[in-house]
């Protein structure tokens, strides 16, 4: 069936909108690498601009470096993200497991109480958490940013769906062999639900990794501001040079783009099963 | 590593697993000990979603600081809620987000997935770039864009060197602009999460029909019109009700372009923000912020129930 591709009208067409498309979305990003690289010899206010720096240095990125504690930052948001993602690993497939594959009294309920949670939108329950969090004595600390994201209701429900799946046999057959539900978890359910594991897993590194609005409201001390409250101070009125925030920016960017290369094909699954911005 | 387990595809599929199973739900043969598997994530949602949402309701009829608990007032915070400037402002802002933001989101990212849902090889590049801007932060995307629409940035510039303006627009210091700006950006971040929700719905859509319908003789828009939009239509809905639901609870993206003021005389909050500059903060009114929390659950509440009602409508 090897029939040779006709140029048609539509097809350019195609291609054009394509195209425009993609410099609507990928320009800002490359114009935003080309100002983190262009050095004290480029007029960053020039009309007309241009894209490739004259005096291309990667002062810039030092300069950022000096100016924020931006590896500290680093540091930060990965204990956040290592909660987190540990965090809904564990409890999401325990959940999971538990609506997934055993039968019990008030399963139903408790299931339906995630789906309701899901729907739930944080923003609205802000300065109650805010409280809650600030009794127990962990504003202030990267456990009080990581700790209530540490299970996601939506997460739940995806490795409720993915336990559902493992064949029945397979759980049966543990039964007969006088596992019990423990070790039917850990031996027989567990290995077949990975690649939902992976998934959950990149949602909650996603998640965390950008969160914004509640590092915001829980950290006062900037020694342990995340990256995203790093960056947003590097905007601050102290700097207005744009080739240091866009450096900034550029080295956050670093990070997530490795992760999108590595994990791009259960990103893409994670996405269409609604995570993240849902 | 082969994964053997069907990924789910959508919420539509995570609401009705269980249902699947309905019959067994009266039976308790693995025992009350199964409650214990769900100990770690009941412990958060308990602690993090249901007490804070009562607590939330409580603290809206009290006059309660950061500092000070406070009493019950009754309807006090909502009265003075109501006869806020600043409150009907960031409602206005914040709807006015959801009427601008929410057409885009149904439309554009429809078409791109029309455009990439299959193809040669680049077909594929357009697809991973179109999404990736959907893993970025919203102050990343934040600071590029307050690069690009600042008064002497690449916009402004581009359009001075045209000689279409002679003085630059003011896309971060006018009351409005300043909306639209952060709305373009919203958009930008959000075109390819849904593009990928349609994309799935897309590969559901049975090739069978554009075959016949290039055999009748139509062309691709008229496919579009005739086949793609109503393949997708309660995928649509779920997107009308999504991108609504986010657009109203809107933050980083104004917080960053205006950094942090809300906008010149803070006309740009959004109710999010108002929610958080009032209850966050050593002399912060909880009470206050909690009734603001409250009406914004109710209205993304109502989006959600509405959705909801819509859904189960159409699976009869």
């Amino acid at each position: 069936m090897n029939h040779r591709r006709k140029v048609t009208v539509g097809g350019v067409i195609k291609y054009i909108v394509l195209v425009l498309v993609f410099i609507f979305l990928a320009g800002p990003l490359i114009w935003e690498i080309s100002l983190a690289f262009k050095g004290p010899g480029d007029n960053v206010y020039a009309i007309p601009q241009y894209l490739i720096p004259k005096t291309p240095t990667v002062n810039n990125f030092v300069e950022a470096f000096h100016r924020v504690p931006m590896a500290h930052y680093f540091a930060n948001t990965l204990v956040v993200v290592a909660i987190n993602v540990l965090g809904n690993i564990i409890g999401c497939s325990m959940a999971g497991y538990a609506f997934g594959c055993l039968k019990f009294r008030g399963r139903g309920f408790a299931h339906g109480l995630f789906a309701l949670a899901m729907l739930m939108p944080t923003e609205g329950l802000l300065v109650s958490t805010f409280l809650l969090v600030k009794s127990m004595g962990l504003t202030n600390t990267l456990f009080g940013v990581a700790l209530p994201g540490m299970v996601g209701p939506l997460n739940v429900l995806l490795m409720t769906n993915a336990f559902a799946a493992v064949p029945k046999e397979l759980i049966e057959a543990g039964k007969v062999d006088g596992a019990n539900k423990w070790q039917r978890f850990v031996h027989i359910c567990l290995p077949q639900v990975k690649g939902t594991i992976t998934v959950v897993g990149i949602l909650a590194f996603v998640a965390s990794y950008n969160d914004f609005l509640w590092p915001l409201v829980a950290l006062s001390d900037d020694s342990k501001y995340t990256l995203t409250l790093g960056l947003n101070r590097l905007q601050g009125t102290f700097y207005t040079d744009p080739r240091l925030v866009a450096a900034g920016a550029c080295i956050s960017l670093i990070p997530i783009i490795v992760f999108f290369a590595i994990f791009q094909r259960y990103l893409f699954e994670g996405l269409q099963a609604g995570g993240i911005k849902g | 590593m082969a994964r053997s387990v069907t990924q789910p595809q959508g919420r539509g599929d995570a609401r009705n697993a269980p249902s699947a199973r309905r019959h067994h739900r009266a039976i308790d043969d693995d025992g009350p000990s199964s409650w214990l598997f769900t100990i770690p994530a009941f412990f958060i949602l308990l602690l993090f979603v249901f007490y804070p949402f009562l607590n939330t309701i409580r603290l809206s009829f009290t006059n309660s600081r950061m500092l000070i608990p406070g009493h019950w007032v009754g309807m006090e915070n909502y009265v003075k809620l109501f006869q806020s400037d600043q409150f009907w402002t960031a409602l206005l802002n914040s709807s006015l987000y959801v009427v601008c933001v929410v057409p885009f989101m149904l439309i554009l990212p429809l078409i791109l997935a029309s455009l990439v849902a299959k193809g040669p090889k680049i077909i594929g590049f357009f697809r991973t770039t179109y999404y990736f801007p959907v893993v970025l932060s919203a102050v990343v995307i934040g600071l590029i864009w307050t690069n690009l629409l600042d008064s002497r940035g690449l916009i402004n510039s581009i359009f001075q060197s045209l000689h279409w303006i002679t003085t630059p627009i003011p896309f971060l210091t006018d009351r409005w602009l300043t909306l639209f700006s952060a709305m373009l950006v919203t958009i930008w971040e959000g075109l390819g999460y849904y593009m990928i929700i349609y994309l799935s719905a897309l590969a559901n859509i049975d090739p069978s029909l554009y075959e016949a319908a290039e055999i009748d003789g139509a062309g691709p828009i008229r496919q579009f019109f005739a086949i793609t939009v109503p393949g997708v239509r309660s995928t649509m809905t779920l997107i009308l009700f999504l991108s609504s639901a986010s657009a109203f609870r809107v933050f980083s993206e104004v917080y960053v372009l205006t950094r942090g003021s809300g906008g010149v005389g803070g006309e740009d909050i959004t109710m999010t923000m108002l929610i958080q500059r009032e209850g966050t903060g050593l002399s912060a009114r909880t009470g206050y912020a909690s009734a603001i929390s409250v009406v914004l659950l109710i209205i993304v509440g109502a989006i959600t129930v509405i959705q909801q009602l819509i859904v189960r409508r159409g699976d009869d």
